[in-house]
């Protein structure tokens, strides 16, 4: 095993820069997700680790090796790819053996360790068949057995899970999650899916147009967003965003100002705001930090930010409901939220309603840069 | 849906089965012109049927055609003719595909406007080259343009074929630790089979079937391959009453056999195209 570094890498395509100066340590058997939307760069940082990419500049070391130069199969890493790349004339065997045989490896050890991976896998019923004979879910455990019989150093894994489909995904999402556990790999894994980020990374990097934005646990990220792009991209539903200003209030507090009402700074907060009033700012709120106050209120969320909203959309999900909602003067200030709200909400389409906010819990970020201020 | 279904096929049909006669009346006149006698093949009004189907006529033709002689070299030049432009054009093609260097699409490009020239502008070059190489008379001239990669087609076929291979099968290989060289071997020449016996069928059909090339290069009786032997037959074969049509004509159905069988094996991977369910779209 062994970690991955990245040392101030850039990716540059003629005048298109796809990574920018990346600098990034996955430590020994850590699970790193790269995530972020499609072109953001993350499928590309994982080529050049494999060696599919040339580094235009910078330097990526595998343990301690800069490995720069090294061809692919010198860098001890097995990749799984998106569409599998199983070779369609081959058995499931061949295909898992291929790398072993190149490498000369003693056929009987090759048995062995396919023997052990495809049990592990539950395929070694389908040794013998073609890649065609298989269903997806299949398919995928073969090249996911393909990487492991490998015994690599590192794992790198190209959005594995993005051609099955929803019930699998989530299964084999968990499979992937124990294997990592009991071979202790470093992995590192790309996805777009920061619901696959969020339940399966040690550790997430959120990249943007070839720029890391955050790299952290996934409940730090989604607790304390560096910046807008972060905030809206992790979680689901996304946060909902309030365009306002700094002001102060009747009682000389600093408060936000969205037009269709007033938002408190939390009260941990308030020295980071002191001295910004008349800044424009835009307020972060999370579905999952508004309430429904007709129900038993959670504890420690004040009766004092409530807000009457007309339901728009109701989406029951059983535990959850997802509430579209609209709050403010149509036309004037109107602004459009989303609350995931308890599954015992009375909420209905059309009718009123009445929205608790957690502010303690409410996001500020800086209109002009986008950085967060909390 | 219904309206496909009741949609009637006849006209379809009728304009196959009349391409149909179009291509086989030729064929099926020559064979059988080689079961006839000489004096019904000159008959006039035509006679179609032979009255009793001559099948002397093939051995007579043997007897004084050497085809023996003639098929041995025509095998031969086939053969190494097929290998070689099956292993130049598939190095070449790969290399237009998969790899990156410098100038590729450029020399693509001149290679491709190569086939635009037509191969008689071409001859009167080729043969003083041939001359000052001293290989008039052998069969260099005919055999190592296509281990040279000199079949176009073949490498712009195999390319295009090639390039719809999706890349991550590369990628894992080589990840697995393959070399180039490996993957052609292992990786792409199995899963392009179809392409290879495509410009397969089609250069053996072309050396089969070459006149041209053996015509001008060759001089040496022994050395002739059954086309050139066959147009032979047509001056030398001639007895006081004309060209031995008959004779010729069973020569030309026996000739024609390897390529009708080839067509007949080959067409079933023709259409069956690649199989790439390893990769899920």
């Amino acid at each position: 095993m062994a970690s991955v570094v990245f040392e101030q890498i850039y990716k540059r395509y003629g005048t298109v820069t796809a990574v920018k100066n990346l600098s990034l340590e996955v430590r020994d058997c850590e699970f790193m997700v790269l995530v972020g939307p499609s072109g953001c760069g993350k499928t590309t940082a994982l080529r050049m680790i494999a060696g599919l990419e040339e580094i235009t500049e910078g330097r990526i070391k595998i343990g301690d090796k800069v490995v720069n130069d090294i061809e692919p199969r010198d860098r001890d890493i097995a990749m799984v790819f998106q569409n599998y790349a199983l070779y369609p004339h081959m058995s499931v065997y061949d295909n898992m053996a291929f790398g072993l045989k190149i490498r000369r490896m003693p056929k009987s050890e090759i048995d062995a360790r396919l023997a052990e991976a495809a049990k592990q896998l539950g395929i070694d019923q389908y040794l013998h068949r073609r890649p065609k004979e298989l269903s997806g879910g299949q398919r995928q455990r073969v090249a996911l057995g393909r990487a492991i019989v490998r015994e690599p150093q590192v794992f790198l894994m190209d959005e594995p899970l993005s051609n099955l489909d929803a019930k699998l995904r989530v299964q084999t999402r968990a499979e992937l999650i124990k294997l990592h556990r009991r071979l202790g790999i470093t992995t590192i894994y790309v996805t777009h899916d920061q619901v696959e980020a969020m339940t399966m990374g040690d550790r997430i990097a959120v990249m943007k147009d070839g720029v890391l934005q955050q790299c952290d646990s996934p409940m730090e990220i989604y607790r304390k967003p560096v910046n807008l792009f972060v905030a809206g991209f992790i979680g689901t539903p996304s946060m909902n965003f309030l365009p306002g200003t700094v002001t102060e209030s009747i009682d000389g507090e600093l408060v936000v100002d969205v037009k269709a009402f007033t938002f408190d700074i939390p009260a941990e907060h308030k020295e980071r705001v002191a001295g910004m009033k008349g800044r424009k700012v835009i307020l972060g709120m999370r579905p999952a930090d508004m309430f429904d106050a007709s129900l038993k209120n959670p504890v420690g969320v004040s009766a004092r930010n409530c807000l009457t909203a007309l339901v728009d959309v109701v989406e029951p999900m059983g535990d959850i409901v997802t509430a579209y909602l609209k709050v403010g003067d149509a036309g004037v200030c109107e602004v459009d939220l989303v609350a995931t709200l308890d599954g015992q909400t009375g909420a209905k389409s059309g009718a009123k309603m009445s929205v608790l906010v957690d502010v303690s819990r409410s996001h500020l970020f800086d209109a002009e840069t986008e950085e967060a201020i909390y | 849906m219904s309206e496909r279904i009741n949609k009637s096929p006849i006209g379809p049909v009728a304009a196959l089965v009349i391409g149909s006669i179009a291509m086989l009346l030729p064929l099926g006149w020559m064979l059988l012109t080689s079961l006839k006698t000489f004096p019904e093949v000159l008959a006039y009004p035509p006679v179609w049927w032979p009255a009793h189907p001559q099948w002397n006529n093939y051995i007579e033709a043997f007897r004084q055609f050497h085809f023996a002689g003639y098929l041995r070299n025509s095998l031969f030049l086939v053969a190494l003719n097929v290998t070689g432009t099956l292993v130049s054009c598939t190095m070449a093609a790969y290399a237009f595909a998969f790899l990156e260097w410098r100038h590729k699409n450029i020399l693509f490009g001149l290679l491709l406007s190569s086939m635009m020239l037509p191969g008689q502008v071409t001859v009167i070059p080729l043969f003083q080259l041939y001359v000052k190489l001293h290989w008039i008379n052998t069969y260099w001239p005919l055999t190592i343009p296509s281990w040279l990669g000199c079949n176009v087609f073949g490498i712009f076929l195999l390319r295009q074929f090639f390039l719809t291979i999706p890349k991550d099968y590369l990628n894992a290989a080589r990840i697995d630790g393959a070399s180039e060289w490996l993957i052609l071997r292992k990786v792409i020449i199995p899963m392009a089979s179809p392409a290879l016996l495509t410009v397969g069928v089609f250069t053996f059909v072309g050396s089969w079937n070459d006149l041209w090339g053996p015509l001008i290069f060759l001089h040496d009786e022994r050395l002739y391959t059954l086309p050139v032997g066959l147009m032979n037959f047509i001056g030398m074969a001639g007895t006081a009453e004309g060209t031995p049509w008959h004779l010729m004509m069973a020569v030309a159905t026996t000739m024609m056999l390897p390529i009708v069988m080839l067509f007949f094996f080959a067409q079933k991977s023709f259409i069956e195209g690649i199989a790439t369910a390893g990769i899920k779209e």
